[in-house]
């Protein structure tokens, strides 16, 4: 509980120019805003990808200047930039930078110039991955898991640089995630203003915390995979690379095993999941608490359950190998893994749900795409036994069902908290509110559009529709009706895409039209919007650190005058 | 109140699409109806909770909505009801695990009786052999691959003479008799899937992957690569033949052994594949031909 910065606000760097306040700023709030429009202004780029792929998948034949190479190629560079560029780096550079410091009570980050050292070497990352469009033979074409050989070798697209590119431009941002990460344990580990005890964080700071542990854990093993398959490539070592045959000729590499490769990448890969996952199961735990009123159901099992998922999350790895050829006993260890990581994240359906029960639940925007993410979470989680049960993959894995179960579980599902947290936070942020029926709008058309698009999907995974096909031809079991629903698809796809345009619209027209938002319009008792301004000033706090005296959760407490009090208010017991 | 009614119509809608939608499993064309049956109670516990769940999602948006006067009751943990939870949730995991797992340790275990055929993969087909009639495939290994040894059997293992080869044609199975498929790839991963068996594995240079079936089903089933593997992925397309072992028989009679492969080739040809095979340092002591 102590602190290591005190009130002195002199320490701080202050910018003096416009250039260090908006360019190389320091503090946490600009770089945060910095991460997250990096993120979603790549994010977009992977929206227009998988809109281009669902025109192939939906109307074959009908574009023809989508040629197979290209349709790799847009999967590859879709999944990596959703999973990695957009995802992580908006729910960890973005949100975790924003909120750890003012949930916490801290003026900024304890080591801020790392901070933005972070940031600049991730635009740094995203600038080497988006030359890959630009080099000879296009991006990488070997699905976001880059197996080798094939992510090396003749006959896929990218092979010749665009692969290069990718594995720069990882290896870069692992090295951006790792200054960023350090940065924000350190924090919440050090920084917690008086009377902010671990137990009394909202579970946004846990989420986001417990994500960046695992990461500065997971993200070596990309890393060092990365290497090793520059290497491979670049300088002839054989890590991944066996005695092959590429073009009709006997490759000059020996020995090397392309299952070392998936397990680095799985051991990373895993993980990842819940790195996207965790911040958004910490942040939508307050958004569903401040807007039903009430307080986080079994606070405590929550904090358990992602410290728990967290850890168990390392042993699971395997379970996206369980038909790659691995010795297959390894099956029996990683389905009971598995599906014992099932039951912490079952805990947090539930406390979510239990929340709501007997709560006061006001239906704002922010709201219902964290009462969206309840749904498609409990569609996705369930899809994920189905896959996790070993046997019952075999079928299912590479086919759509597989598609779908990502897509609900880790693709709709935390971008439906990033809208909601995005909506939520926008007060705060940049002192304005965003137009009502327009994020009601883009709530409907997309949280309808999407389980449109992915519903049908796990149906034809489980008719044994396989993943990454450019075109599904003449198959005997597959009937003409799956190009039908595949052209349906494809329509849902494109209007929730040109619903996006609702979003953006709403954001940018608010930021200088929208009314001047309240400091707390919800009625949150957290520290993040108890700031002396809004949006709050650099260092945050003015003169005086904030101090607490009670958990985030003090909702419809009985005999309270409001139905919340602030963090920052005394107990009674203390106050007589 | 909208998004409670949405909830309850897309659990309803998800329950009848389920019912309805025309896209179900492929009839089953071999031993594996365990994994189905696995799937099948993963099915209906995970489909019980998710309605259950979400039924109650939209139950308590309606009950618990907001309304002037109305005030959120306070109860920050509730010990026992999360126990119980926590309980009968291990108990609905347990009863998904037991079928998945009895199905895999079938999965896992070959039968003795079973035979053994290899398929091979390659950017972008398949081939395949058969052990012939000794029952044991010869060494093979990417390193003897020529243009007259295209799965690039060594030809100085006499277990490998008598093998059958089948490059680019169909894979043929007698229905009824369990097989144990050895999977090769002479280039980068591929998977060997026939969604009517169920089973599936990846092909992985270097190393030598298995699984093993009894198809019960006579007719013709689609072979589909199932890890990606380059520009012609989705091309990459074979086809297996179940038939009698009367048929199989038959077919398998027709076709070439690579003791007749290495018989009718040139000399020439003969060299390279000699060559390849280091035969001048390699100590054998019995005849080429």
């Amino acid at each position: 509980m102590a602190t290591t910065l005190a009130d002195d606000l002199r320490p701080l760097h202050h910018p003096h120019s416009w250039v260090t306040k908006y360019v190389w700023s320091q503090d946490h709030k600009v770089i945060a805003i910095q991460y997250s429009c990096t993120a979603i202004g790549i994010g977009l780029v992977a929206l227009v990808l998988s809109a281009l792929m669902r025109l192939q998948l939906g109307f074959p034949g009908a574009f023809p200047a989508i040629q197979p190479d290209n349709y790799l190629q847009f999967v590859s560079m879709h999944g990596m930039i959703m999973v990695v560029y957009l995802l992580t780096a908006l729910l960890l550079g973005g949100f975790g930078n924003y909120l750890i410091p003012l949930m916490i009570g801290a003026r900024d980050m304890v080591f801020p110039f790392v901070n933005m050292l972070s940031f600049w070497f991730y635009l740094l990352s995203v600038i080497v991955l988006v030359a890959g469009f630009f080099v000879p033979g296009g991006p990488t074409g070997a699905g976001w898991t880059l197996y080798p050989p094939q992510a090396i070798s003749e006959g896929t697209p990218g092979h010749q640089w665009g692969i290069v590119t990718m594995l720069v431009s990882l290896a870069i941002f692992v090295a951006a995630f790792t200054m960023g990460g350090l940065n924000y344990v350190t924090t919440v580990l050090q920084a917690r203003t008086r009377g902010m005890t671990l137990m009394r964080m909202p579970l946004s700071v846990w989420g986001i915390f417990t994500a960046s542990v695992m990461g500065l854990l997971a993200f070596p093993a990309l890393f060092v995979a990365a290497i090793m398959m520059l290497f491979d490539h670049l300088a002839g070592t054989s890590f991944f690379m066996p005695t092959m045959q590429s073009m009709g000729a006997i490759t000059p590499t020996q020995g090397g095993s392309p299952l070392l490769f998936q397990h680095l990448f799985w051991f990373f890969g895993h993980p990842e999941v819940y790195i996207v996952a965790l911040p958004a199961f910490g942040i939508v735990s307050d958004l569903i608490s401040v807007h039903a009123r009430r307080n986080i159901f079994g606070y405590r099992m929550m904090v358990w359950a992602i410290v728990i998922i967290g850890a168990l999350s390392f042993l699971v790895w395997a379970h996206h190998m369980y038909v790659s050829g691995m010795n297959p006993y390894f099956g029996f260890f990683f389905a009971t893994s598995t599906l014992i990581i099932a039951i912490p994240t079952a805990i947090k359906v539930y406390n979510w749900l239990l929340t709501l029960w007997r709560g006061d639940i006001h239906l704002r925007v922010p709201m219902l795409f964290a009462i969206a993410f309840i749904f498609t979470f409990i569609h996705g989680g369930l899809s994920g036994l189905f896959l996790g049960n070993v046997s019952v993959d075999v079928p299912l894995s590479d086919t759509f069902f597989v598609v779908a179960h990502f897509h609900m579980v880790m693709g709709v599902s935390p971008v439906l908290v990033i809208f909601g947290a995005i909506y939520h936070w926008y007060p705060k942020i940049f002192g304005r509110m965003w137009n009502e029926t327009l994020g009601k709008l883009h709530f409907w058309i997309t949280f309808l559009g999407v389980y449109a698009i992915f519903l049908p999907m796990h149906y034809l995974g489980i008719l044994g529709v396989p993943r990454r096909y450019y075109a599904l031809g003449e198959t005997a079991f597959i009937p003409q009706s799956v190009h039908l629903a595949n052209a349906w698809i494809s329509i849902a796809a494109l209007v929730v895409f040109c619903a996006q345009g609702l979003f953006f619209f709403n954001m940018i027209w608010s930021l200088f039209r929208g009314p001047r938002a309240d400091p707390n319009p919800w009625g949150a008792a957290s520290l993040e919007w108890l700031t002396p301004d809004t949006p709050p000033a650099h260092g945050n706090w003015g003169p005086h650190l904030p101090v607490v005296y009670r958990w985030a959760y003090d909702y419809s407490v009985p005999g309270a005058a409001r139905d919340f009090i602030p963090q920052t208010e005394p107990q009674v017991e203390q106050r007589a | 109140m909208p998004v409670a009614v949405a909830i309850a119509m897309l659990v309803v809608g998800s329950v009848a699409f389920h019912l309805f939608s025309p896209w179900w499993r492929t009839p089953i064309a071999s031993n594996w109806g365990s994994i189905d049956s696995a799937l099948d109670v993963t099915l209906w516990i995970c489909g019980a909770a998710f309605v259950g769940l979400n039924l109650f999602l939209a139950w308590a948006l309606v009950k618990y909505r907001h309304r002037p006067g109305h005030r959120a009751h306070y109860e920050p943990e509730n010990p026992s009801l999360e126990r119980r939870l926590t309980f009968w949730t291990a108990i609905g995991i347990a009863g998904m695990l037991a079928p998945g797992l009895a199905a895999w340790g079938k999965y896992v275990s070959v039968p003795k009786e079973a035979t053994v055929i290899e398929a091979v993969g390659q950017q972008w087909q398949w081939s395949f052999r058969y052990p012939g009639p000794d029952g044991v495939l010869g060494a093979a290994g990417v390193k003897y691959i020529t243009p007259d040894n295209g799965l690039g059997l060594d030809p100085l293992d006499p277990f490998g003479r008598d093998d059958i080869l089948v490059e680019s044609g169909d894979l043929h199975l007698p229905v009824g008799k369990p097989v144990k498929i050895v999977l090769r790839s002479k280039d980068v991963l591929h998977d060997f899937y026939v969604p009517e068996f169920r089973a599936k594995m990846d092909l992985v240079p270097g190393i030598v992957t298995y699984f093993w079936l009894t198809p019960t089903k006579t007719g013709t089933f689609d072979i589909l690569c199932a890890e990606l593997c380059g520009t012609g992925h989705h091309a990459m397309r074979g086809k297996v033949v179940v038939e009698t072992p009367q048929a199989f028989a038959q077919w398998q009679a027709q076709q070439s052994s690579f003791g007749q492969i290495l018989a009718e080739a040139p000399p020439a040809a003969m060299s390279i594949l000699l060559i390849k095979a280091n035969a001048c340092i390699v100590p054998a002591s019995w005849s080429i031909r």
